[in-house]
């Protein structure tokens, strides 16, 4: 019954299971864009008070919400890298890490282009923008501590350790509007109760959500499968793989 | 113990440690960090009122006054239970009007007025078209209306 599940520890089936699923994420991540984006910024309503500029909620929340998703994945990876000697959770975290720095980096840069005409400043050192920030920064902390040792399963383990210990700032910037005054509003959708926001609104936007859910599995199998070729790329079966 | 158990409470233990002392650093963090500062902390006292700070609440409705000819603009800030008198020149952001959450940065001049060099607009998490937020309003109207009959 949890052979399937003892099986992912396994490079060459993992690197099966990834080149299988990969053209099904993208698809499905491309059908979940192409709904998200069109209903949301052609059919959904104005915002009574932000008017069209609120249509950047589009990209910005998703992006943020993927920023935190990706972190955790990438410290569960680590730490069953960490815990179990299994080496497949370093690459998967090693293939996250770019992936969930470049979701930061898109949610501080939407956000910065939709503070300005909505709040006023492009950047203001409020608890959730700064702890966003800092996510950013232990992202590349990871990735650079990964490259910065001579050998390269002590650069794993160091960067795995980062990672887990870096999860703390997870919740801190998912609840920094409710701990501190904060100039960012509270959750829309991540919380519990209704969604404040009718259905042609929040449809695009889940289905955005999907999509980049979606994104993120298609292009980590992809990120995936090169880094176990270049982390086993002693052993037979890449040999046969890249012969075939 | 087996390595790998001995590994699983080492991360863990590394784990607990930084999360008790990174919220134990948040919970002091609350008392002293504030992004801004309501006015009733600001008339308590509260406030850093020497340096500059930020000051955050609602514009009073029909408190905002413009003088002709000139971007100087005057306005109540309240948070329900105290007002404070803030006075600014520049350009405002556009969700900025009576009734509106703002975030003003500047500091108390001796009349007891916050003197602002920077006005930020705050909005809620409710996102609605125009047409509902037209309703919702006709509805609190109207309730308001029929209530002064009981």
């Amino acid at each position: 019954m949890w052979t399937w599940f003892y099986k992912l520890a396994s490079p060459p089936h993992v690197y099966g299971v990834a080149a299988a699923l990969m053209p099904w994420l993208l698809g499905g991540a491309a059908l979940a864009v192409a709904y998200g984006l069109i209903a949301g910024l052609a059919f959904a309503p104005p915002d009574y008070q932000q008017g069209d500029a609120f249509r950047m909620i589009y990209v910005h929340v998703p992006g943020a919400i993927l920023s935190l998703t990706v972190y955790m994945v990438m410290a569960a990876a680590s730490a069953v890298a960490l815990v179990w000697r299994i080496k497949v959770g370093h690459a998967v975290a090693a293939a996250s890490a770019p992936i969930g720095a470049s979701f930061a980096l898109m949610a501080l840069v939407t956000g910065s282009l939709w503070g300005r005409p909505m709040w006023g400043a492009y950047w203001a050192w409020d608890p959730r923008l700064t702890s966003e920030l800092i996510l950013l920064f232990i992202y590349i902390g990871v990735m650079s501590l990964r490259s910065a040792f001579e050998d390269p399963a002590r650069g794993d383990r160091a960067a795995a350790l980062l990672a887990v210990v870096g999860v703390v700032n997870v919740p801190i910037v998912h609840f920094s509007v409710v701990w501190w005054n904060s100039l960012h509003q509270g959750a829309t959708i991540v919380k519990l109760g209704t969604p404040s926001m009718p259905g042609s609104m929040l449809w695009p936007l889940l289905s955005m959500w999907l999509g980049f859910m979606l994104f993120y599995g298609a292009v980590l199998c992809t990120r995936v499968q090169a880094e176990v070729l270049n982390r086993e790329r002693q052993a037979a079966w890449v040999r046969e793989a890249i012969k075939s | 113990m087996t390595p790998r158990r001995k590994r699983l409470l080492v991360v863990l233990g590394i784990l607990g440690g930084v999360a008790a002392s990174v919220s134990l650093a948040v919970m002091a963090s609350r008392e002293n960090i504030m992004f801004y500062f309501d006015p009733s902390q600001v008339v308590a006292g509260k406030a850093p009122l020497a340096k500059r700070f930020r000051i955050g609440g609602m514009v009073v409705k029909g408190s905002v006054e413009r003088k002709p000819g000139d971007i100087e603009v005057r306005f109540v800030l309240t948070d329900f239970a105290h007002e404070v008198p803030v006075e600014y020149s520049g350009v405002l952001p556009d969700l900025f009007r009576e009734g509106q959450g703002i975030i003003a940065h500047g500091t108390m001049n001796a009349q007891g007025a916050f003197v602002a060099d920077e006005v930020l607009a705050k909005h809620d998490e409710k996102y609605m078209p125009p047409e509902v937020a037209a309703s919702l309003k006709n509805k609190t109207a109207a309730a308001a209306a029929v209530r002064p009959i009981t």
